[in-house]
């Protein structure tokens, strides 16, 4: 551990002698930074949408999960003793906490969207709807269903397992996806950077050769390389997440009408995740410029 | 030992010793083989057959860490010099110390740089340099971690006749003060000049053999 931590002393110590041996300019520098800046960015958006799409999930899991529907579709003559006996039902049911049924108003405005307002509810042979809510411990949803068959004929239990289990498979693909979107990020971004090192190290054969022959052991060499590319990279990195968290702080706030995009973002301590991905991207270019420097001073005796 | 590419050899049956303290020329042709018999005696180039023994160790066993630090007991010249352009001279001259982990003195700096007659380049640039005042400044490096053994490879190649002379007189200077040295060299006036300033024997490649050329000077 100690010695992997000396490893890494030479990152945050000042300018070293084996700093200076590599000329400090050059097109490497240039787009190591700018690629560190833009996958950072990007990384910021991946990770944004991972954790939107992480909440939608848990919420619609959670909540919608609590909940059920009963619809009771009886003769206008049945249908009150059926809503009544089904609430008897319920209240009698462990696991359920609430049950209540709609209002012919609230009956109203769910239809409204569909067939207008000043809709006479009272005269049309429409179902009634009970709402429930479950306990923590749930209840027996097959029981409730027989009991119901038996009880009030006309009643059908909606637990909302149809359409919410692919809403939720939906929205933990999409995490999956933004996290597969982070590690595809990382990738590139270690391939880049090794491209880039490999380009720096070719162009600077003088010196390494020139360094070889006074005595220079391969990891001394390596550290003037690895240094500048992981504090290059570093810098790229906190500039494009800063970007990225500012382009993210600057959405508009989540709001339920606004559904899934306008929650894009991260929400409180969430806030912390960003601050990983230049700490990420300075180890990545940390081992991707190790690994290229000493494949390329193997080749050199 | 021998050196060559397949179906060539190079070097055959090369047997040499420097003794310490010893100053050798070697001589021969262009093309002959004498830069790959200095870069055998300090692990750039492995033979392909026999062994390169430097301080007691076959530098085929030798990991690189090891070849790195056996060079810091080698100081070496090339023709090419191999400076760190981007470094002033000062800097370039200094670096093996600065490898080994070492910090120069600057009075001794401006010491050695005013024995090789740099005192006032200091600052430049090594492109900004003459030919001459790169071979010099390349010795100066050579010397500076007071190495065991000087390995000059045609140290006057780029040169005119006064300052080949001048970097002779260096390079018997620091034999005088026990340096091993091999230096090699097309310029056989240069070796005969060399009679009088330091006891030396002439080795020379022909015919991919090592031999002993004439008397000792």
């Amino acid at each position: 551990m100690i010695a992997r931590l000396g490893l890494l002393a030479p990152l945050f110590g000042g300018r070293t002698g084996a700093d200076r041996v590599v000329p400090s300019t050059g097109p490497t520098a240039l787009l190591t930074t700018l690629t560190a800046a833009a996958m950072a960015f990007l990384a910021v958006f991946a990770l944004a949408l991972s954790m939107a799409t992480g909440r939608l999930a848990d919420r619609w899991a959670g909540a919608l999960a609590r909940s059920a529907t009963i619809r009771i579709s009886a003769p206008a003559d049945q249908i009150d003793r059926q809503t009544a006996k089904v609430l008897e039902v319920l209240e009698q049911t462990p696991g359920v906490e609430f049950a209540r049924a709609t209002t012919p108003d609230e009956t109203r405005k769910l239809l409204e969207p569909w067939l207008g307002p000043d809709l006479p509810v009272e005269d049309l042979p429409l179902p009634k709807l009970v709402e429930v809510t479950e306990s923590e411990a749930g209840f027996d949803a097959e029981g409730l269903k027989l009991r119901l068959a038996a009880e009030a004929p006309g009643a059908i239990l909606d637990d909302h397992q149809r359409w919410r289990a692919p809403l939720v498979a939906s929205a933990e693909r999409i995490r999956t996806i933004g996290l597969l979107s982070l590690a595809l990020i990382s990738g590139a971004t270690a391939a880049m950077i090794t491209l880039a090192a490999q380009a720096a190290l070719a162009a600077n054969g003088q010196v390494i050769r020139a360094l070889r022959l006074i005595g220079a052991e391969d990891r001394y060499i390596a550290r003037a390389f690895v240094r500048r590319f992981t504090l290059r990279t570093l810098a790229g990195a906190l500039a494009g997440t800063f970007a990225g968290a500012l382009a993210i702080a600057l959405m508009p706030a989540a709001a339920e009408e606004g559904g899934f995009l306008t929650g894009l973002g991260f929400q409180g301590l969430q806030w912390v995740w960003p601050l990983a991905i230049p700490a990420l991207a300075a180890i990545l270019a940390f081992a991707a410029t190790r690994a290229a420097a000493f494949r390329v001073l193997r080749t050199v005796r | 030992m021998t050196l060559g590419y397949p179906g060539s050899d190079l070097l055959t049956a090369v047997s040499i010793a420097l003794p310490p303290g010893s100053f050798h020329f070697l001589t021969g042709p262009s093309g002959a083989g004498k830069t790959s018999l200095i870069k055998l005696c300090y692990g750039e180039l492995a033979p392909n057959g026999g062994r390169v023994e430097i301080f007691g160790q076959d530098t085929a066993t030798m990991s690189r860490d090891e070849t790195a630090r056996m060079r810091r007991r080698i100081g070496i010249v090339h023709q090419d010099c191999q400076f760190i352009d981007h470094l002033p001279l000062e800097e370039n001259v200094a670096l093996p110390l600065e490898v080994a982990g070492q910090k120069a003195d600057s009075e001794a700096l401006t010491e050695l740089l005013s024995w090789v007659g740099l005192a006032g380049q200091a600052r430049s640039l090594p492109p900004s340099l003459s030919g001459g005042e790169r071979q010099r400044a390349a010795l100066a490096r050579a010397v500076i971690m007071s190495p065991d053994i000087i390995l000059a490879d045609e140290p006057t190649g780029n040169v005119d006749w006064d300052m080949s002379l001048k970097i002779l007189k260096l390079l018997a200077e620091l034999n005088r003060m026990g340096k091993t040295v091999l230096m090699a060299t097309h310029d056989l006036n240069l070796i005969r000049a060399a009679k009088g300033l330091t006891p030396a024997r002439v080795l020379r490649i022909q015919g991919r053999r090592l031999q002993l050329a004439g008397s000792d000077l």
